[in-house]
């Protein structure tokens, strides 16, 4: 090999991790453009870009916790009917005449406590694989919802209890119009998102949840306790579930009982686009958040554009397949066999 | 630092039962200080059970384990990683989606504390491995490489630097070079070398005779999960340690 057909060899072996990294977001910066030029009015509007946002709350808080749990190799499907039932418990409170603080943090314990549920279950009585556990919770947790709110839609909030979901922050002090407020629900996806961003990055807990993934029997050997972080990963889990519940109590204004309906298949979607790797240890907070914002914009984009919701469903489902394609790929390339 | 030839692990009528198996009976095994012992054994001769044994990963039956003179219960292999008795598994135990120095100190990482939290000092990591490494004379790239980027004499001398990155004592490896290229044997088995001259008992086991004859000490053989035969490795030849293996004195 003569030796400039080797730098040009190492210059492309040293783009692969800046790709790893960073391709998914090089995806997501073309599908603006490509939005913008076909709906150069109204795609990149201050309306717009806050409308995708708040479509994308609640989600992004599904798929954060899903995102942990492929992290470990494992899966959570009951994060839709987390997210159901800590709004049920929510919308009966807040009926009930509770101070709006206690009807803020309950939709939070509850599902933190589902989430506990799901890891004692999964670690305690062995399941086989967390897809059983959390198939039956999927079950258990919403039809907990229907029976104690009687599958009826409880409705109305105060505005304290919205705030999260519904609240605006105005803007007009800096000059801008008082329609361009920035929603309350974007500056709290950034706060979460960089709180659990040095959780996953920069915290000893978090190099586990990864080396879990990696290989579960090398963290065991290293002394690590894997179950005890097991049990961390879903209560996590199931409290971004629950503060996902508290969005879309402020959103809807109503706890209905099929809030989150097949939501956790759009949290898995959002996450493997993203670059989490189904066999664990794989992935990135940025990617998880770089995977809901294409499914919010695809959706929305076809939206503006009225195209049938049937073509979103074919679309969405082609990304995921092209995701994982090119992390096959990536692996072929990066990885010694 | 131990002085040599000191005692420094003793099993004594190590028994283990599962179920109704009896994986090992009355086992009795010496490591001193700089010395090399080769464990020998055809397949469910007990030599993994008892390795199992000596890290914390299973509770004997009966018998007892006696570190540096005294008695000790390891409830876990954390406990043996703090008595300086170490383990590198023949499956090597490693991350492949972490870097080299994560997997060196994972479970043991360096830290700083913020309350609950525990924040990971990479830097540390980074300089403490690039040091250790270095002290054994293991070439990599980087210590921020992938595991799973490394060939498998690469990853077998990560998991020994992982295994001797704390002070250890004994060193226990199952089959240290059976998965590897032949160029790659010589550079573990110099390692090995090297680690019994800092005074740490390494314990192999394995089934090349070439590995035991190469670095060991002395041998002892298991067979059916007893003692079946030990000896000094000058006393001895290779085709009575393989008549050992197949139940042959």
């Amino acid at each position: 090999m003569d030796s400039k057909e080797q730098d040009k060899d190492s210059l492309y072996l040293k783009l692969i991790p800046y790709f790893e990294k960073y391709g998914i977001l090089l995806l997501l910066v073309i599908m603006i453009v490509v939005m913008h030029f076909l709906q150069p009015d109204v795609f990149l509007s201050w309306r717009n870009v806050t409308n995708v946002f708040k479509q994308i709350s609640w989600q992004s808080m599904l798929a954060l916790g899903v995102f942990m749990v492929i992290v470990t190799a494992g899966i959570d499907l009951s994060v839709g009917s987390i997210m159901m039932l800590s709004l049920m418990i929510l919308a009966i409170v807040a009926k009930a005449g509770a101070p709006w603080y206690i009807v803020v943090i309950t939709p939070l314990i509850a599902g933190f406590l589902c989430g506990l549920f799901n890891g004692l279950g999964i670690t305690l009585l062995r399941m086989p694989h967390p897809f059983i556990m959390t198939l039956g919770t999927l079950y258990i947790f919403r039809g907990t919802g229907n029976l104690i709110s009687g599958g009826t839609p409880i409705s109305g909030f105060t505005d304290e209890v919205r705030y999260l979901g519904h609240g605006r922050i105005d803007l007009t002090w800096l000059g801008l119009e008082k329609s361009q407020y920035l929603p309350v629900s974007l500056v709290l996806i950034a706060i979460v998102y960089i709180i659990f961003w040095i959780f996953m990055n920069k915290t000893r807990t978090g190099k586990w949840i990864y080396a879990i993934g990696g290989n579960p029997n090398a963290a065991r050997a290293s002394g690590i306790n894997v179950n005890k972080i097991l049990v961390i990963v879903y209560s996590l889990c199931g409290f971004l579930s629950g503060i996902g519940a508290l969005i879309l109590a402020g959103r809807t204004d109503s706890g209905y009982p099929n809030a989150g309906l097949q939501s956790e298949l759009d949290a898995i979607a959002a996450c493997i686009i993203g670059g989490a790797s189904f066999f664990g240890g794989r992935g990135t907070v940025l990617g998880v958040f770089a995977g809901v914002m294409i499914m919010g914009i695809l959706r929305n984009g076809l939206n503006l554009m009225d195209v049938s919701s049937f073509w979103q469903q074919v679309l969405i489902g082609s990304i995921i397949v092209l995701a994982v394609y090119v992390d096959v790929l990536r692996r072929d390339f990066g990885t010694r066999k | 630092m131990s002085s040599a030839n000191q005692l420094l692990l003793e099993a004594k009528n190590v028994t283990k039962y599962f179920g109704t198996i009896t994986a090992l009976e009355n086992v009795n095994l010496k490591i001193h200080a700089g010395e090399c012992l080769g464990v020998v054994g055809d397949n469910g001769a007990g030599k993994t059970t008892l390795m199992k044994v000596l890290s914390g990963l299973y509770k004997p039956s009966a018998g007892s384990l006696h570190f540096e003179g005294k008695e000790k219960v390891l409830e876990s292999p954390r406990d043996s990683q703090n008595l300086g008795l170490e383990m590198v598994y023949q499956d090597l135990a490693l991350a492949g989606n972490l870097p080299i120095g994560e997997n060196i100190f994972l479970g043991r990482e360096p830290t700083t504390n913020l309350g609950l939290l525990k924040f990971l000092d990479y830097k540390k990591i980074k300089e403490l491995t690039e040091a250790h490494l270095g002290k054994l004379k293991i070439n990599v790239k980087s210590a921020d490489q992938k595991v799973e980027e490394l060939s498998g004499g690469q990853r077998q001398a990560v998991a020994i630097a992982r295994s001797t990155a704390f002070n250890a004592k004994v060193v226990i490896m199952d089959e240290p070079t059976a998965a590897l290229a032949i160029k790659e044997v010589g550079k573990v088995l110099d390692l090995i070398n090297s680690l019994k001259k800092t005074g740490v008992g390494v314990i192999v086991i394995s089934h090349r005779m070439d590995d035991i004859f190469a670095v060991c000490d002395r041998v002892m053989a298991l067979f059916q999960g007893t003692n079946f035969a030990e000896s000094e490795l000058s006393n001895t030849s290779r085709d009575e340690v393989i008549g050992w293996i197949m139940g042959k004195k």
